[in-house]
């Protein structure tokens, strides 16, 4: 468990770190709270020669409320989103979701930009920002795009992100007054993965739903939003579990995944329902 | 002064001896991270050490090239199997008889075992080092199944060909390591035939492991200039590992230096001789330099000492009134590539034996066939006295399943066939002689303490709810009533490679009256050295804050044999006691003399002799320890010190009664512990406070391995449990809340009635969670579903009884 050595870099600007991803290529990589990256490293399945420390870096700090959106910087912890009280009134499902996280001690590094930019199925916060519809800035050598996340994950580590861009800043819209929300997620314990969770936001007329852990990429379901919009509760259901794609592992073989996921999923629901407001 | 005044009652809480819930001393300095574990030793020019380490369950080795890795700045060495066969160490000995590869020898046997040991300048160049070792492998047939091993072709130990006979009888197939057998098997056979009711059941104890926090370690440092090998290390037993490193590399043992120092948990997973131990000392006479291995979590999960997997196949026969007439049992043990249980010799099953439990069970017979598997070795006592924890598992298994055959309440079942309390000390059908036990007043207190009634008529009310759709929630209470065997034990019949496993205390006190006294054991976080003072403390009347102890330095230390299945508190502790007695004997003649009366006109009155019939005539043991170090009595040697090496007549038996409330979410397979309630009954109780923290400790052990934690392999003997995330060790979070309590029955044949606790909630509790997921669906059917009982487990259960609609 010790990783192969390494130069350490820590640019304080986001230019000076995007040109050490182009010198060193795939030699490098970027890293914000270190969580997914040190333990590959250590494992020594991620070798690389230089890692690039984001933390630094001002681009990448912040939230920042606009009419009606927030953008949050991609170095910002769980724990300042946790933390945050402005942030935990106009989109409380974020705190609900990250409050699901680990435990205390990895949100005080662990990342939101780290979280949605590395691709793991595993990340509770790619899903969520689905639900949410948010998007996400990239800034490579030919300046920055847009990337909503519901365009953003290909397959388990692969994204629409190039290995020369870093992921800067992620935009989420204000969900309207009112909104029902709800983060459900069953997990063996404390700092594990999800067997299945499930991301819920119903208003008036509109919905959106997506799942956890439970494909090789966030599984957000257009169909199944639209059905809970219209009230359709089991067609919901029914449509997000057709886009499933659970594997068997320590947590249990698919048939047990997809049932939990039914039960997570229908829970998040009523538990959103039950928040709608006005 | 001022002692004159006070009241003995005052005079005794000021010793804060036994039955004070004294603060552990220790954590002054653990909770200040002030300790000093392995990791902690430093030295100059300390090398570190490391293993190149098999990635196949079963190969030939064909070829180990240690070119690159010897080219990496600084790497000094690389040993392999080659290295060490000149000097005879390429192979070990192991506690059970068996010997095990040092380092692959042609072959490997285990996903995970050592191949070649990189020795460098840190760690990080000797971890580098074996990414560098270029090893090929020609893959063999893997067998992670014992039942299936009984009955393959495949070969896993060559090295045994031809060998009919092992270290414990006859060997009846290649992959067969030993058949034990236990009781009366025509006798109970012939009980089986006749009873009323006879209940069968397959109970499975799975593959887990101690895990304890601080991984196993060692740094060997032989001194060239004085030819002395000063080993420190995580030892549960470092006298017997001074013995052992003296017998397999032929350094006289007056040159051996062992030292345990400080030690983050041990469960057994630190009792046996590993491979990084032998490799360290050799890289060290090699070297002429300190050597340091320390695992890693993934080393420590994949090669160290597991614990259980036995597969227990049970009978137990009944009169329809619900009386026990009969208990039979056959066990495959799943023991790995290598026979390294840690069991006394003529145990190579530990005390599976025990598996009558609390009962009066006339007739019974055990048969145990150890196998080899594609496996790591071990097979310990993890926080339980060498297969206790098996034997209470399937017993208390066992007694649900004959009370639903009866259609009986648990509880009950267990009343009318607990040995009675006149029946002691009783002998059971298997060979033991309990000492003591009132199992039928903690049963009571038990029931009555978690109001079993109500809980009983909560249950039923809910069941109806969950059938008329009410609830998804079913509730389930667990019973366990267990009777441990600790304290190994006596020398006639427990020895471990030849060593008796007495144990030992050295005390001597200092001329102003405080003391020091060393043991034969050493602490992994039991509290030794506030526990033991306390009994010094009870006996001789001065302070326990007065007394260090002191263990784990072999060069100062009395022999013993080291702590595990509770056995410190059984014979350390008496040996303790019994030491301490001498000293007050000798103090009793110098009190007399000083007092000028006769020996026997004095008496003890708490940390004094009194003058009989005079209460103003006294010397206190302060007054006495002084007058020791001058001519106290002509003719008497001086000082004030005593030895003594405690061989216990018997085993003790500690025994408890443990209830369970659970929660089960049918459709989650999620689970709520309610309510945990934990009798134990130790014996005399010499820190309520240590007990209590034994107990939450050993309960959440418990907790773990019954609800999620295991060692588990795929078809290829692929690990695929070798790191925390899927290796359940609960956090806070997930721990349940505990009620505990007691009753104290004393050992009558220790010199102070203790029993010892540490292992009992560890044995307790599993087949309680067990039983309460069990009981919940008890009205669907179920009779035997193995653990973990994790969240798809439960869930299976669920479904297979159709509960998902």
């Amino acid at each position: 468990m010790i990783p192969a050595g390494f130069d350490y870099h820590r640019p304080a600007e986001l230019d000076a770190a995007i040109g050490l991803l182009q010198e060193h290529g795939d030699e490098a990589r970027v890293i914000a709270g270190g969580h997914s990256l040190v333990p590959m490293m250590k494992l020594r399945m991620a070798v690389l020669s230089h890692l690039v420390d984001l933390r630094d870096i001002p681009d990448l700090q912040g939230i920042e409320f606009g009419a009606d959106s927030i953008s949050l910087g991609a170095m910002v912890t769980q724990h300042e989103l946790i933390a945050h009280a402005g942030l935990a009134e106009a989109v409380p499902l974020l705190r609900e979701a990250a409050l699901q996280i680990a435990d205390p001690q990895v949100r005080y590094l662990g990342t939101l930009g780290g979280n949605v930019a590395n691709g793991d199925p595993g990340n509770d916060m790619p899903g969520l920002m689905q639900c949410l519809d948010a998007t996400y800035k990239v800034t490579g050598p030919d300046g920055s795009r847009q990337i909503r996340a519901r365009d953003f994950y290909e397959s388990a580590y692969f994204t629409a992100r190039s290995d020369d861009e870093i992921l800067t800043r992620i935009t989420v819209p204000i969900p309207a007054a009112g909104t029902g929300y709800a983060y459900e997620k069953q997990k063996r314990k404390i700092g594990d993965y999800a067997t299945a969770a499930a991301a819920v936001l119903v208003g008036e007329g509109s919905a959106s739903i997506a799942m956890t852990n439970l494909a090789d990429v966030p599984v957000w379901s257009a169909e199944a939003g639209a059905a809970l919009a219209a009230g359709d509760r089991e067609g919901a259901v029914s449509a997000a579990l057709a886009a499933i794609d659970p594997q068997e592992d320590m947590r249990g073989p698919v048939e047990f995944k997809r049932h939990v996921a039914g039960v997570v999923l229908r829970r998040a629901i009523a538990r959103a329902l039950s928040r709608v407001a006005g | 002064m001022k002692d004159e005044v006070q009241s003995p009652e005052e005079r005794s809480a000021g010793l804060k001896g036994m039955g004070c819930s004294r603060k552990r001393v220790e954590d002054v300095r653990f909770t200040q991270g002030k300790g000093n574990y392995v990791d902690d030793i430093k030295s100059d020019g300390m090398l570190f050490g490391d293993f190149v380490r098999s990635p196949y369950a079963h190969a030939k080795v064909v070829s180990i090239n240690t070119a690159e890795a010897l080219k990496v700045p600084g790497v000094l060495a690389v040993l392999t199997a080659k290295d060490l066969e000149p000097l005879g160490l390429h192979w070990m000995p192991t506690l059970a008889g068996d010997k095990q590869m040092v380092l692959a020898d042609g072959k490997v046997l285990f996903q995970g075992q050592e191949v070649a040991f990189v020795v460098a300048t840190d760690r990080y160049a000797a971890a580098d080092g074996v990414e560098a070792v270029e090893v090929e492998y020609e893959e063999l047939p893997v067998l992670t199944d014992p039942f299936e091993a009984l009955k393959s072709d495949v070969v896993l130990r060559e090295d045994l060909a031809g060998q009919s006979e092992g270290a414990h009888g006859p060997r009846k197939h290649h992959n067969h390591i030993f058949t034990w057998e236990q009781g009366d098997k025509d006798a109970t056979e012939a009980v089986m035939a006749e009873a009323d009711v006879v209940a069968e059941e397959m109970v499975y104890y799975h593959r887990t492991h101690p895990c304890p926090l601080e991984t196993c370690g060692c740094v060997a440092s032989m001194d060239k200039v004085t030819g002395k090998l000063t080993l420190y290390g995580t030892f549960q037993a470092p006298h017997a590992i001074r013995t052992v490193v003296s017998l397999i590399s032929g350094i006289a043992e007056h040159n051996i230096r062992v030292i345990s120092p400080d030690i983050g948990g041990g469960f057994g997973n630190k009792v046996g001789a590993y491979s990084g131990y032998v490799c360290s000392v050799v890289a060290s006479i090699v070297t002429g330099k300190p050597v340091k291995w320390v695992e890693d979590r993934m080393d420590n999960l994949m090669s160290t000492a597991f614990a259980r997997d036995y597969w227990m196949q049970g009978k137990i026969s009944a009169t329809k009134e619900g009386k026990i007439t009969g208990l039979w049992c056959h066990t495959t043990a799943d023991h790995g590539g290598f026979d390294a249980c840690a069991d006394p010799t003529k145990f190579p099953a530990g005390f599976m034996n025990i598996c009558t439990g609390s009962y009066d069970i006339p007739s019974a017979y055990l048969a145990v066939d150890g196998v080899y598997t594609n496996k790591a070795p071990g097979g310990v006592a993890y926080r339980c006295s060498f297969r206790v924890t098996e034997a209470a598992y399937f017993i208390e298994r066992m007694i649900e399943v004959l009370a639903i055959k009866l259609n009986m309440d648990a509880a009950e079942l267990r009343r009318i066939n607990f040995i009675r309390k006149d029946q002691f000390p009783y002998q059971s059908a298997l060979g033991w002689e309990y000492d003591s036990g009132d199992y039928h007043t903690a049963w009571d207190k038990a029931l009555a303490a978690v109001g079993y009634d109500d809980l009983r008529r909560e249950q039923a009310q809910r069941l109806e709810d969950f059938k008329a759709g009410k609830t998804r929630k079913l509730m389930g209470i667990g019973l366990t009533h267990f009777t441990e065997i600790v304290g190994a034990g006596p020398v006639k019949n427990c020895d471990i490679l030849g060593l008796g496993m007495f144990d030992s205390c050295e005390i001597r006190i200092h001329p102003t009256g405080s003391a020091i006294a060393r043991l034969g054991t050493i602490s992994q976080g039991q509290g030794h050295a506030t526990t033991f003072a306390q009994i010094i403390a009870s006996e001789i009347g001065l302070p326990a804050d007065d007394i260090t102890l002191e263990e784990g330095d072999t060069d100062t230390a009395p022999y013993g044999l080291g702590t595990y299945g509770s056995r410190s508190t059984p014979v350390a502790g008496a040996a303790t006691a019994m030491a301490a007695r001498k000293i007050r004997a000798k103090a009793q003649m110098i009190a007399a003399y000083l007092l000028e009366v006769h020996d026997g006109d004095v008496e003890w009155d708490v940390d004094r002799f009194v003058v009989k019939g005079d209460e103003s005539r006294f010397k206190t043991m302060k007054e006495i320890a002084f007058a020791s170090y001058n001519q106290a009595i002509p003719g008497l040697e001086p000082g004030l010190e005593a030895v003594s090496y405690y061989d216990p007549p018997n085993m003790t038996y500690p025994f408890g009664a443990y209830i369970c409330v659970m929660e089960i979410d049918v459709d989650t397979g999620e689970h709520e512990v309610r309510q945990f309630y934990a009798l134990d009954d130790c014996g005399t109780r010499i820190n309520p406070m240590i007990i209590e923290g034994q107990v939450h400790g050993g309960a959440t052990e418990g907790y773990a391995i019954a609800m999620g934690q295991e060692i588990a392999y795929d078809d290829m003997g692929n690990h695929k449990t070798a790191t925390l995330m899927d290796f359940f060790l609960p956090t806070s979070w997930e721990t349940p809340t505990y009620q505990t309590d007691h009753t104290v029955t004393p050992s009558p044949h220790h010199p102070i009635g203790a029993k010892g606790v540490g292992e009992s909630p560890n044995v307790g509790s599993v087949p309680c969670f067990s039983n309460a997921v069990h009981d919940a669906f008890r009205p669907f059917g179920l009779t035997q579903s193995h653990m973990p009982h994790d969240h798809w487990r439960v869930w299976k259960i669920a479904r297979d009884m159709g509960l998902h609609g």
